[in-house]
């Protein structure tokens, strides 16, 4: 597992991938697993997994966990390719989607369907927390932490880094 | 606010009213280099945070209808997001800018953090503050999402919708293409409804 991969193979990879990632690319993560550990075996399960946790506990966008799968796979060159791969075509998609959704802003139809789009969305949002809540919180104390959070942020004007700071460093000393 | 409210009565044609706003293009790249930077967890809350509530950039309501745009389109919403707004005021520019400044800070944290991975991960105290972290991101996702339903549409097909995909989402967790396949179409069906 110690030959760098085709830079070309990451990014025709990727740029497939791309195309397929409605919802983000924590939706796809089985399917990278199914295709980089299981099919191609450019890494191990673990390898894999332990990716997953480190890109989740890092600050940034989800989409952030390609970047390092393609640094396990071809290093610092692996991780921009697949990165800009990952987000290329998407992005080109909602570029020019966004311009085209623009000019219909007075639209009925495109006000009906954007009026039905954000009902989903909050459904979405919210059911995320929910399954952050779920996979976080180990205990009481980790489901007081994430309600307080939940309540601060919404009715005061607090800065989060504060209650991630305060949390940080109570776990680091065993409190939590 | 209250400047913003008065734009919007005077254009009261414009169906998703802007709040008057003009920043630089350094602005704009700053703003995305700090959400990327700070935006532990997630960057869907410190999005709206920033753009909504710091700096008036957007209105809830139209954060919540750009997101729910990015969350159709392929690719991840938050970085579909950064490019619909950097094109809304900057146009290609735009876009790049608010996308390489999401980006820029996490990619390189990041790749500095693989290279270290394999010594400090071993520490109990960095696991215990990661996990302890989780719980406060899980809060923010929440309030995220509670703000964003307090300035919902009131109406009962709407709340039934997003209780729907909440349930099926959240508590079933059903794959998010299916609840999309099949809770899009619902949601359109109501929200077409109430607009004969």
């Amino acid at each position: 597992m110690n030959n760098s991969r085709g830079l070309g193979e990451i990014c025709g990879y990727f740029l497939v991938l791309s195309m397929i990632a409605v919802g983000g690319a924590n939706v796809v993560i089985p399917e990278m697993h199914h295709q980089l550990v299981e099919l191609r075996g450019w890494m191990s399960s673990g390898d894999f997994v332990s990716l997953v946790a480190l890109s989740q506990a890092a600050p940034g966008p989800n989409v952030l966990i390609v970047s390092l799968l393609g640094w396990k796979v071809a290093g610092i060159p692996g991780a921009l390719v697949a990165t800009f791969a990952m987000c290329l075509p998407s992005s080109l998609t909602a570029y020019f989607f966004s311009g085209f959704w623009r000019r219909f802003q007075q639209a009925p139809w495109r006000i009906v369907v954007q009026g039905g789009l954000v009902p989903v969305t909050v459904g979405l949002v919210l059911a995320s927390g929910f399954v952050l809540a779920h996979e976080a919180d180990s205990n009481w104390i980790a489901y007081c932490i994430t309600a307080l959070t939940a309540v601060l942020t919404w009715r005061t004007n607090l800065n989060p880094l504060w209650m991630l700071g305060a949390a940080a460093i109570g776990g680091a000393f065993g409190l939590i | 606010m209250t400047s913003g409210k008065c734009y919007r009565n005077a254009m009261d044609t414009v169906t998703t009213p802007s709040i008057q706003t003009s920043f630089t293009r350094k602005e704009l790249f700053f703003c995305f280099l700090y959400m990327g930077l700070v935006s532990f967890g997630g960057v869907l809350p410190w999005a709206r945070r920033e753009l909504v509530d710091q700096r008036k950039w957007l209105t809830s309501e139209e954060f919540t209808e750009m997101l729910s745009l990015g969350q159709i389109l392929p690719g991840p919403n938050v970085v579909n997001l950064s490019i619909m707004f950097g094109a809304r005021h900057y146009g290609a520019t735009g876009s790049i800018l608010a996308f390489s400044g999401l980006m820029l800070a996490p990619l390189v944290i990041l790749l500095a953090l693989a290279n270290l991975y394999g010594s400090f991960s071993h520490y109990e105290a960095v696991q215990h503050a990661v996990r302890a972290t989780a719980s406060v991101s899980a809060g923010l996702m929440l309030a995220a999402g509670l703000n964003m339903l307090a300035k919902m549409r009131k109406a009962w097909g709407d709340r039934l919708v997003t209780l729907t995909a909440f349930t099926g989402s959240g508590l079933l967790a059903l794959p998010l293409l299916l609840v999309l396949a099949v809770m899009i179409p619902v949601s359109i069906l109501f929200s077409w409804r109430s607009h004969r």
